[in-house]
């Protein structure tokens, strides 16, 4: 300590007292971290709402609902949705939920909040970055809540309509209707290729520029600081898992949001000032010739899409592995099962992510040679997502388990990664894909591995350090309530999805009505929505817990309620403005030290001086376990 | 085995600075180094540094995907008509690259402690960059007076794409030359404040370089490469 104490120093920027400066402008990446969680919780209600909303109209085909009528007289003439409004509702619960609820919350959210702390940092390294970052994503935010309504409604319509042809709005949309990979050429093409295709398009290319933009700044503060800013002793080797997770997901933001952005400008030039980068000549549209435009290529949207789309879900997901790894490995009270190994695995999974692309093209006339070796890349992800499953297992195996529910949320996201992944093996295959493609097959496999898998990751994350976030505890008879309707909940919406893909039930159709070979899933269908609508409504407990509990929750008995050994739980709870109190704490150990055999506790904490270990007689038996200790 | 793994940490912590603790043993690795820790002061040029090279990182990320576009729609349709290269273009190529040497010595000025030099030659690149913009405007000018405009055909459309969004970086680089040349010309009386302007500096050299190579690579493709 007293080593420590040497080593201390002031904090560069002092504790804002406004109430402008400490919440909302704030450069502290604490209360950035908090504002991308509750970015995150708004827009994933948005993307909720949205999707109920397309099961009720699958179910229920030709319902009255009462509140589109009255929000959307248009889109839901009579409050019965038209099928372009449903294409809507698929293109912006996509958006909404990739961009704004798993690109935010798993990595912005947490990501902000916990690596400065994990590492030992005061703060990130460029903090006004850092705020900036959060702002700009929270600009994109409005954008494309302002497509909902330059669609939908018909004033605001009539706004845009008013700048031009290229920006006619009010089409009774809630925004585009080509689906959240925005293919051309009906995506360049403006409202001759359908309702909200115009202004709610540009909005919505706009809205995803900025994001970019948000992310890469992001990106940028995550890679800096995690190379720079690590205390003491605090080695690559001893990072926590989540620290490796964040970083790696750094990397992918930095190298692959850069591609949209680049596909986005050219798309938006397309559009609005009359470039061909992906428009074909000799187009017929709506019945009318497109003049003006030659010689663009579509799939050239497509690769540059899917090189960032691609590596997009392990921006996704990554976090969500590494708050599993450092969560199950706190709870099983045993080291994580091969560290080592589980770092080069996340690495390997977002390196080998962005060789895969083409698997998402395999119904573009590629040739055969080229969709042979993408669909040889894609397999090749199962051996380090297997190396990380096994080792969760191994980590789990003879455990004496606390099942907590930040824990149940862990296991739960193991079995949704290997449930939904395990699919991936059979899309990634070509010849299954021709039979797959764009059925509801697809569907199911992305949203349990990169969907609800990563949710489980977040809510993992949220009941793990909530307590450090706010000094209290969430409810644990709620969160397990919530865990165990929301785990068995997505299976039973997710599971049947496999069954349509295979009965050839395509995506993004509105209504199945009037196709023979699907009447007899209607059974399926309208199950699947009862499941939807529970789970939804289940996520309420969350939100009520999340909310009680900062006020109400049972207080921390003290600054480790979880018995972890990393360097958020030796501070207080909340963290102070500087994390560590101008005292940088010096790390002697790795990060899950669990059970060491002969030492007075079951864990060990990073900080603890060697001495303490040395004299207990630790010095060979200390280690990641595994193949942490083989010198 | 545990050899290699040392030295690939050895090598790591090398790379990046690293080196906090070296000699500690923890977690079963025998001298794994660490982290920086408060060893370094916090305004460290590395940080500076390291920013400036991801960041640049990125905006590689951002051209490589302009400019494999610009090839696959070069090969993919008859429609390609090559542009008459406006010839202040050379005068463009010509000023930036001066302004790479200026910038250069102005750096090393500063790092030699020779502060009104600095100045000197920073605003004698500012006006460089200036100077650029101005000549790649005359020649949109250029091609606006032969009828040529970003829908004309796919060149032109990727000609004025490359020079808009690598001109908007130029403008950043000199956004951050007026910072230098405003906030830190003079001298600064902490340590770490001294550090800090130095480290902006350096970064900002580091970038107009990169600025510098990005449009010679951008200039080759747009009128070279066949």
């Amino acid at each position: 300590m007293a080593e420590a104490a040497t080593h201390g120093e002031v904090h560069r920027h002092p504790a804002p007292t406004s109430f402008i400066r400490k919440y909302i402008f704030s450069i502290d990446h604490k209360i950035i971290g908090i504002q991308y969680i509750l970015l995150a919780l708004t827009s994933v209600i948005i993307g909720m709402i949205m999707s109920v909303l397309m099961r009720i109209n699958l179910s229920w085909p030709g319902s009255h609902i009462k509140i589109l009528e009255t929000l959307f007289p248009q889109g839901a003439p009579g409050g019965v949705m038209t099928a372009e409004f449903y294409l809507s509702l698929v293109t912006m619960h996509g958006t909404m939920m990739v961009f704004f609820v798993l690109t935010t919350a798993p990595q912005g959210g947490f990501g902000n909040y916990f690596l400065p702390i994990q590492i030992g940092a005061d703060d990130m390294a460029f903090p006004v970055l850092n705020m900036l970052s959060f702002w700009v994503t929270f600009v994109g935010f409005l954008v494309l809540c302002l497509a909902i309504f330059a669609e939908g409604n018909a004033t605001v319509g009539g706004w845009f309509s008013a700048l031009g042809p290229a920006w006619a709005g009010g089409s009774g949309t809630v925004g585009p209707i080509g689906g959240w990979t925005g293919y051309p050429p009906l995506s360049a093409l403006g409202k001759v290729a359908g309702p909200g295709q115009g202004v709610g398009l540009n909005l919505w290319i706009i809205s995803i520029a900025i994001f970019c933009v948000g992310s890469l700044l992001g990106a940028l503060n995550f890679i800096t600081t995690l190379l720079n800013m690590r205390t003491r002793g605090m080695s690559l080797m001893r990072m926590p898992l989540t620290c490796w997770a964040w970083f790696t997901t750094a990397i992918l933001a930095l190298l692959s949001f850069p591609v949209l952005l680049g596909g986005g400008i050219l798309l938006l030039l397309d559009r609005l000032a009359g470039t061909s980068f992906f428009i074909p000549g000799g187009l017929y549209v709506s019945g009318a010739a497109v003049p003006q435009h030659t010689g663009g290529s579509p799939l050239l949207w497509q690769h540059l899409f899917w090189f960032f789309g691609h590596p997009e879900v392990y921006i996704a997901i990554l976090p969500g592995m590494g708050a599993t790894s450092h969560i199950l490995s706190t709870f099983a009270r045993k080291p994580i099962f091969g560290y080592r190994a589980m770092v080069f695995a996340i690495f390997a999974i977002g390196m080998l992510g962005f060789f895969v692309w083409g698997h998402h093209m395999f119904m573009s006339g590629m040739s055969p040679y080229s969709a042979v070796a993408f669909s040889i890349l894609t397999l090749s992800i199962g051996v380090p997502s297997a190396i990380k499953t096994f080792n969760w297992l191994g980590t789990l195996w003879g455990a004496k388990i606390r099942f907590t529910t930040p824990m149940l949320f862990a296991i739960g996201f193991v079995s949704l990664f290997v449930a939904g992944g395990i699919t991936g093996l059979v899309l990634g295959q070509t010849s299954l894909d021709f039979f797959f493609h764009d059925t509801y097959f697809v569907t199911a496999h992305f949203h349990l591995v990169m969907g609800v898998a990563s949710i489980f990751g977040m809510f993992a994350a949220t009941y793990f350090w909530f307590p450090k976030m706010f000094g209290r505890m969430m409810h644990e008879g709620l969160g397990k309530f919530h865990f165990w309707i929301t785990f068995i909940g997505v299976y039973a919406i997710f599971i049947p999805f496999h069954a349509m893909g295979m009965l050839g039930m395509p995506r993004r159709y509105s209504n199945f009505g009037e196709y023979e070979f699907l009447k007899n899933s209607h059974g399926l269908v309208l199950f699947v929505t009862v499941a939807a609508i529970i789970t939804v409504l289940v996520q309420i407990v969350f939100y009520f817990n999340f909310i009680w509990s900062i006020f109400k929750g049972k207080k921390v008995a003290n600054d480790n309620p979880w018995e972890a050994t990393t360097l958020e739980w030796t501070i207080p709870s909340p963290p102070p403005h500087d994390n560590f109190a101008g005292i940088m704490p010096t790390v002697y150990h790795g990060p899950y030290e669990f059970s060491v055999p002969g030492a007075p506790n079951d864990y060990i904490m990073q900080t603890e001086p060697e001495g303490a270990a040395v004299s207990a007689g630790l010095e060979e038996t200390s280690g990641n376990g595994g193949n942490g200790h083989k010198h | 085995m545990a050899a290699t793994a040392t030295s690939t940490n050895q090598v790591v912590d090398a790379v990046i600075g690293g080196g906090g603790s070296r000699g500690r043993n923890g977690n079963g690795f025998r001298k794994n180094g660490g982290g920086h820790g408060d060893d370094g002061l916090h305004y460290s040029p590395a940080r500076y540094r390291l920013g400036i090279w991801v960041a640049i990182a990125s905006i590689v990320m951002l051209f490589t995907a302009l400019t494999s576009a610009y090839i696959v729609r070069m090969a993919s349709s008859n429609d390609w008509t090559p542009l008459r290269m406006p010839k202040v273009l050379w005068l463009s190529t010509a000023v930036i690259l001066i302004s790479s040497v200026t910038i250069e010595i102005s750096k090393r000025s500063l790092q030699r402690a020779k502060d009104s030099q600095y100045g000197m030659w920073l605003t004698l690149t500012a006006m460089l960059g200036v100077v650029f913009v101005s000549s790649q405007y005359a020649a949109w000018r250029n091609l606006a007076r032969q009828g040529v405009y970003v829908a004309t055909n796919p060149h032109s459309s990727f000609f004025y794409l490359f020079t808009a969004v690598h001109g908007l970086h130029v403008l950043g680089g000199l956004l951050a030359l007026a910072y230098l040349l405003l906030r830190t010309r003079k001298r600064r009386e902490t340590v770490e404040g001294e550090l800090r302007r130095v480290g902006a500096a350096e970064a900002a050299t580091v970038y107009w370089h990169f600025l510098d190579g990005l449009w010679i690579c951008l200039f080759l493709l747009l009128f070279f490469w066949k």
